[in-house]
């Protein structure tokens, strides 16, 4: 080899990487441990900070709110893994079958409720689900209300009494929960819907003709050859949507018009966290409860890890 | 074709049109919603009649929710604002973490073992532990209510790097930057002529993603800005609930200036949308 290797200056990799590392100092190396440091203190505003050791995380325990917010955001995230994503698999799986035709159509169609984005969803939703004008008790309505008259017994005679049955839902009063999971199922279900039918390209067709050919069926087929195939993407699908969830904000809190809703019921661990941090001020509790849902979102992370390399997945 | 083929087949597309109309639905009211004005929002689901459903009433449609959207609630300013914040932001986020991606992939230099580390390891942090800090943040450094407030610290996402990183792995031969710097290449000209072409695809996934999540972050400019005619689209709409509260075709109209540029740009690229959104796998 005749040729001349010219090297670069030793400067240059650190002027590409410059302008991001200094981004990432101030914005995110530096909150990150400024936050460690606030969670020990108490604030009022953002002038205003007094050290308090561990009374945040003791008072945090103590705060019936706070557990009400763990309940509803553990609610929503298993909602999303168990009702969710299972619908997302099932779409995906009959996206996947070979003989359909314009998939591209399909999946479109699915997979647009998400460019709608979280604040456009909510504001919507809160319309869809009003109790008296919203779409969904509009249609309730339509489908289910029914004049009946219902023989009754009154003073020995038998007489007809006008019944009317008819289901609507105060969804945002009382269902506030139902609504939050069926806005985010609409919205993410096809999102979801797409890792999963890029996975089905993993699974090997000859073996799913194989264990047909030996007489195994349709669930036979899904549970043995299907799912160990996509358990590696299903799995980090799972993270996702655990990460998401237990992030959720702007959905309860656009839908209920910047409230917790009634009795708290769409209060959420990121709403309890901007609750206290920018409503009462105190940026210091905010960023203990900031560390509380950051340890058990690792804790998922490390958890999806360990089940990876048992399975002997490479993730 | 034997019958339970047949069978088959009936029930897939009976499925997946059941399913798509329960998804277009919602499409559909906020169309109609937009267009109709307040007596027919009240009388009709969707679209307003003059009894049976296919006879439509055109006169219970309207366009006055987009003139007091534009004359009197200035939603024009708030587009304006969103489209500035998501390009600027994207382009600038975009160019940042593909600038660190080929550091990482194509130099050998002390400390890059460290900073590997250091972007992996935040891809772990998530983002509701910044929201308290970072407004403590961009308090000392007087970046309340202005847009580098929201632009800058958006800049260095390490989610950008690892894909950029990536990329250039996968898809950019050693040979070639050594083959540039052989015919007199300089480092910056290598860079922006030769490596960023190459990895367009992710160029563009890239910038679609953080387009995307700018234009529908509601949380930061909430948190960041004060000024109303700074608010982008996201707080503006959600705002219109307060003056015209009861006004629902106006919220609606005001949704539907929001979502759709996002829409009509999903329908004319469509295949690019859906590889760049789940590559990037951001959610919300």
């Amino acid at each position: 080899m005749s040729r001349r290797f010219r090297q670069h200056p030793a400067w240059v990799p650190y002027f590409w990487a410059g302008p991001f590392l200094l981004v990432f100092a101030v914005f995110l190396a530096y909150p990150m441990l400024l936050s460690v440091k606030m969670a020990f203190h108490q604030n009022a505003g953002p002038r205003v900070a007094e050290y308090v050791g561990t009374q945040n995380f003791s008072w945090m325990m103590g705060d019936p709110l706070f557990w009400t917010a763990v309940r509803n955001t553990a609610v929503f995230a298993a909602a999303s893994v168990f009702i969710q994503l299972p619908a997302s698999l099932g779409l995906a799986l009959l996206l996947n079958r070979p003989q359909l035709r314009a998939r591209g159509f399909w999946r479109a169609i699915f997979f647009a409720p998400v460019l709608v984005g979280l604040p456009f969803v909510a504001i919507l939703a809160g319309l869809v689900f009003e109790k008296n004008t919203g779409l969904l008790n509009v249609a309730l309505h339509e489908f289910t209300s029914l004049e009946v008259t219902l023989p009754r017994k009154i003073g020995g005679q038998t007489l007809g009494v006008p019944f009317t049955f008819d289901i609507e839902f105060p969804w945002l009063q009382s269902y506030v929960m139902p609504t939050l999971i069926i806005s985010a199922f609409w919205m993410y279900v096809g999102f979801n819907m797409v890792y999963f039918l890029a996975a089905l390209q993993n699974v090997d067709k000859s073996q799913l003709e194989a264990a047909e050919i030996d007489g195994a069926n349709a669930w036979h087929r899904f549970v043995n050859v299907t799912l160990p195939a996509i358990r590696p993407v299903a799995s980090f699908v799972v993270l996702l949507s655990l990460i998401g969830s237990f992030q959720l904000f702007e959905l309860p809190y656009l839908l209920l018009q910047e409230t917790a809703g009634p009795n708290n019921q769409g209060l959420t661990l990121v709403m309890y966290l901007y609750q206290q941090g920018f409503d009462r001020g105190d940026l210091g509790y905010a960023s203990a409860v900031g560390w509380v849902l950051a340890i058990v979102l690792f804790g998922f992370a490390i958890a999806q890890q360990v089940y990876g390399r048992l399975r002997g997945a490479d993730l | 074709m034997n019958t339970r083929a047949r069978l088959t087949d009936a029930f897939l597309y009976a499925a997946l049109a059941v399913f798509a109309v329960v998804t277009l639905v919602p499409f559909a009211y906020l169309l109609f919603s937009a267009f109709k004005s307040q007596e027919s929002f009240f009388s009709f689901a969707l679209w307003p009649t003059d009894g049976a459903w296919w006879q439509v009433d055109w006169g219970g449609f309207t366009v006055k929710h987009f003139r007091t959207l534009f004359v009197d609630a200035g939603v024009a300013r708030a587009t304006a604002n969103s489209f500035f914040l998501a390009s600027v932001t994207a382009v600038l986020a975009t160019l940042c973490s593909a600038m660190c991606g080929y550091a990482l992939a194509k130099y050998r230099f002390a400390g890059r073992g460290v900073l590997l580390w250091l972007v992996l390891g935040s891809l772990a942090v998530p983002a509701a532990l910044l929201i308290a800090p970072g407004y403590q943040v961009a308090y000392w450094l007087g970046l309340l209510d202005s847009y580098a407030g929201l632009i800058l610290p958006a800049m260095a996402p390490a989610f950008g790097v690892y894909l950029f990183r990536q990329a250039f792995i996968s898809s950019m031969p050693d040979e070639m930057i050594e083959a540039a710097r052989v015919d007199g290449c300089g480092e910056v000209r290598l860079f922006f002529t030769i490596a960023l072409p190459m990895v367009r695809p992710m160029v563009g996934a890239f910038l679609l993603i953080t387009y995307l999540a700018t234009w529908n972050n509601f949380i930061s400019p909430q948190i960041i800005l004060q000024s109303q005619e700074m608010l982008p689209l996201s707080v503006f709409v959600a705002q219109l609930r307060g003056p015209y509260g009861t006004e629902y075709g106006l919220i609606m109209a005001g949704t539907l200036v929001a979502v759709a540029p996002v829409l009509v740009l999903f329908l004319l690229l469509q295949r690019d949308f859906i590889a760049g959104l789940t590559a990037g796998a951001v959610k919300g």
